[in-house]
């Protein structure tokens, strides 16, 4: 890489996308750590993607698609939550995540197709934030945050004793959840991408959790891996044009490798005190 | 009657040949779909279901790179991805969401990179609204060998696998205790899942092959408690719900006011979702939210 | 007297530097009901997973008459079906008999009749066609056992059957096991961390104590000097009542909780 090539990324526009893109990075590895403890990947995928159907909307009705966004992934967050009363958790994430692309599909054929559009809806669009973004997207990730914070210890002990919260009070544990996820959906697709957002929720955490078993170290370190990954992300992507999707997703299943090449190797060493108890069978 | 019956299914429906082709296709992924789908929501892997079929068609859609026929491409990717998640962990419950989450995000990303290496040998990328919605109904009769083909392979391997799969899927200890290997089973059925959503996705979409295999199936298995019949039922509901679904998507070329074609996948979806909260709404409450 | 239905000789397994199994030696015989008791940990699970062949011992044997497969039914610890599992107790006691096989199953009146005769025995005929993720804990215990004993094997295991019933289905499936063991001549091997239960049928018992144990009848091992010199130091064995309570001399052993156990 060249020096001036170097300098050249930031500075000007630039400015604009390392700072969206650091502070998606931020909640995105933060509800991340929460997606891994509940197991809830299905989720954080089927919120982004189904959201996208909302863009189409808006646009279809000449509304700001952040609207449409935000009104579709509330309402992929509520239908998840309501028909997951009744049905498997995945069953009914499944079952509204293709209601909503059903109407995407639908919105989108009173259109004439725009591909770039969806194309930069469904991997991003980071190099092209403008400043007007920064402000609101600044406002959503310090309304999660704050939301994840106060949520902290109930939904740390929920994801690790889903019996210990009964009844409403669960249900209602589980919508707020969902909620935040819908608030960074909202914020974080029009900059990333429905693809980006779920490999940054994904991968770092994971990784991170094979590092520590301390909740605040994991969080922290997970924060700090979708951090680094998006900054080499944009980086690479500056240098090569290609797609920063491409350099998310490969980063992050590689951070994801690392820390499972990590826990194996740390079981090898550590002999029978990592052993699964006798009585696991595991399926 | 008969001009009942006109209204409902507007003039030509049965006589177009792409209709009819599509009408058949449907019907026989609708059909594998749900057969591996009762499967499916048994053992709680509609994510996997959900990510095959996205990363077989985000690759697969890519297969004109390398010139060869979608069909092969959607299931070639979406089989790779399957035994990746394999060997990441997909096989222990809590771990598989995770394995299944990272492969997803891996497949997107490299999706990303095949779409825009693509534009610039077209210089188009409508490719990305095939990715996301499919295209439902736009392959040619030439591929339909292949379809029953793929099709066929899935359903033969579930009838063979039939009993061991079904023990397995209730109790991997149960079967486990028997000597059976529950590993290689869980594998056998993780490769069929992959063809079978690989198949629904290239022929009528990526929307569809998650609702066609999940719908019916959690429909079905509402109904009975009798896994034979399960499987029947899912079946038919599958290929009503195609069925219907095209039919009102011909009919709509007709609707005020705008006289513009709606797409199946979103009537599919719908009549998919309605039957679903139809059975579900009969048999009431009282039943605890499983995670 | 005929081959032991299952001899198990000297087996030890070893996690690591901890010995799960040390030198675990007893046989079971035909028409006998045997307790494995021991406290939480001592073993029991492991023990089973040996004779199971899903674990394979460090040293020792284990052999099982009539070969492997077939020949041992198993009742998985703490079963809980899903409720949603489109399937009723009576396919899940035809899949015990068929399971393992390819192939669609071919319904014949035979295996029709099989079925019924094994769902009469184990007396779970009234509930063989709900499904069976919502039945009791006592009556998926039912099917289980009848699941496990379809295919005729010689030796039937359980792992604590007992943990989650009420006393009233815990006696019931007791007087049943006891019942089928004598009656179709099979080896029964019960794990269970309270041996009271199992005291009025129990033939022989296997007690496990930190991966070592003794074998024999119940007078012969449930006694003060047997289960202080498998401890390693001082236990009372009390009888109170019909019931029997084992209390650990020193109270500040962990085996203290095995002595409130059984007091419970």
């Amino acid at each position: 890489m060249a020096g001036g090539e170097r300098a050249e990324v930031f500075s000007g526009f630039m400015v604009n996308a390392w700072v969206v893109a650091t502070m998606v990075a931020v909640v995105g590895g933060a509800i991340g750590f929460f997606i891994v403890m509940r197991s809830s990947a299905f989720v954080a995928h089927a919120i982004p993607n189904g959201s996208f159907a909302g863009a189409a909307g808006a646009t279809l009705v000449g509304a700001n698609p952040l609207l449409g966004l935000a009104v579709f992934s509330l309402a992929g967050a509520l239908g998840i939550s309501l028909l997951g009363r009744r049905a498997r958790h995945d069953v009914a994430t499944a079952l509204t995540l293709v209601f909503m692309l059903g109407l995407g599909s639908l919105f989108l054929s009173f259109r004439v197709e725009d591909a770039e559009a969806v194309y930069s809806l469904l991997f991003g669009e980071v190099l092209g934030i403008g400043s007007n973004q920064v402000w609101p997207t600044l406002a959503l990730s310090l309304a999660s945050l704050l939301a994840l914070a106060l949520l902290w210890r109930p939904l740390l002990l929920d994801s690790v004793l889903p019996g210990s919260a009964r009844g409403s009070s669960r249900v209602r544990l589980e919508l707020a959840f969902l909620v935040i996820v819908a608030l960074a959906t909202t914020m974080t697709v029009p900059v990333v991408g429905t693809a980006l957002i779920f490999s940054l929720m994904v991968g770092p955490a994971a990784a991170a959790r094979a590092f520590t078993v301390r909740p605040h170290v994991a969080l922290a370190l997970s924060v700090a891996l979708a951090v680094v990954i998006v900054w080499i992300a944009i980086a690479w992507s500056y240098n090569t044009n290609w797609p920063i999707g491409f350099f998310v997703g490969a980063l992050s299943a590689s951070a994801f490798l690392i820390g499972r090449a990590w826990s194996v190797a740390s079981r090898r060493l550590g002999g029978a005190r990592h052993r699964a108890p006798a009585g696991e069978l595991s399926p | 009657m008969a001009t009942l019956l006109h209204a409902i299914v507007e003039p030509g429906f049965f006589s177009s040949a792409p209709v009819r082709l599509a009408a058949e296709m449907g019907a026989l992924v609708a059909i594998v779909a749900a057969v591996v789908g009762v499967f499916t929501v048994v053992r709680g892997q509609a994510f996997s279901g959900e990510a095959l079929g996205d990363i077989g068609a985000t690759g697969g859609a890519s297969a004109y790179l390398a010139g060869i026929s979608s069909v092969w491409g959607f299931v070639g990717i979406s089989v790779l991805a399957a035994a990746a998640m394999e060997l990441i962990g997909v096989q222990r419950a809590r771990g598989r969401d995770i394995a299944t989450g990272v492969v997803l995000g891996a497949g997107f990303g490299l999706a990303a990179l095949l779409i825009y290496l693509g534009t610039l040998q077209t210089s188009t990328s409508g490719s990305t609204v095939t990715i996301l919605f499919g295209s439902p109904f736009t392959l040619s009769p030439s591929d339909l060998p292949l379809v029953l083909g793929f099709g066929a392979l899935v359903l033969v391997t579930l009838a063979a696998l039939y009993r061991p799969l079904l023990l397995a899927s209730i109790s991997p200890e149960l079967a486990a205790a028997r000597g059976l290997p529950v590993r290689l089973i869980g594998v056998a059925y993780l490769m069929a899942l992959a063809v079978a959503v690989a198949l629904s996705a290239v022929t009528i979409g990526a929307i569809l092959s998650t609702a066609l295999l999940v719908g019916p199936a959690a429909t079905a298995l509402a109904l009975t408690n009798r896994p034979g019949r399960a499987l029947a039922l899912a079946a038919m509901i599958g290929v009503a719900a195609t069925w219907l679904g095209l039919l009102l998507a011909y009919d709509s070329y007709y609707w005020p006011p705008r006289h513009h074609g709606w797409p199946p996948s979103f009537f599919i979806v719908a009549l998919v979702l309605i039957g679903y909260l139809a059975v579900a709404a009969r048999r009431g409450g009282g039943r605890r939210g499983a995670r | 007297m005929d081959q032991p239905a299952l001899d198990v000789a000297s087996v030890t397994v070893q996690f690591g530097s901890r010995r799960v199994l040390d030198g675990v030696t007893f046989q079971l015989r035909r028409g006998e009901f045997t307790g494995l008791i021991g406290s939480n940990g001592a073993g029991k699970t492991t023990l089973l997973r040996v004779i199971l062949g899903q674990q394979s011992p460090d040293q020792g044997t284990v052999t099982i008459a009539g070969g492997r497969h077939g020949a041992v039914g198993y009742v998985p610890q703490k079963f809980l079906l899903d409720p949603d599992m489109p399937l009723r107790g009576r396919d899940l006691v035809a899949l015990g008999l068929d399971g393992h096989r390819l192939g669609l199953p071919r319904p014949s009146r035979q295996r029709r009749e099989r079925v019924q005769a094994m769902l009469a025995a184990v007396g779970a005929e009234r509930f063989a066609d709900a499904r069976v993720g919502r039945l009791s804990g006592g009556e998926q215990q039912r099917i289980l056992i009848a699941h496990a004993l379809i295919s005729e094997p010689q030796l039937l295991l359980l792992d604590e059957p007992l943990a989650n019933l009420d006393l009233r289905s815990a006696k019931e499936v007791v007087s049943l096991l006891a019942q089928i063991a004598r009656e179709q001549r099979i080896a029964v091997l019960i794990s269970a961390h309270e041996m009271n239960p199992l005291l009025p049928v129990m033939d022989r018992v296997v007690y496990l104590a930190d991966g070592r144990a003794v074998s024999g009848t119940t007078d012969e091992v449930i006694r003060t000097d047997v289960l202080s010199h498998l401890y390693g130091h001082h236990v009372d064995v009390l009888r109170l009542h019909g019931r029997v309570v084992v209390v650990a001399g020193d109270i500040d052993d962990h085996h203290a909780d095995h002595g409130v156990l059984e007091v419970d």
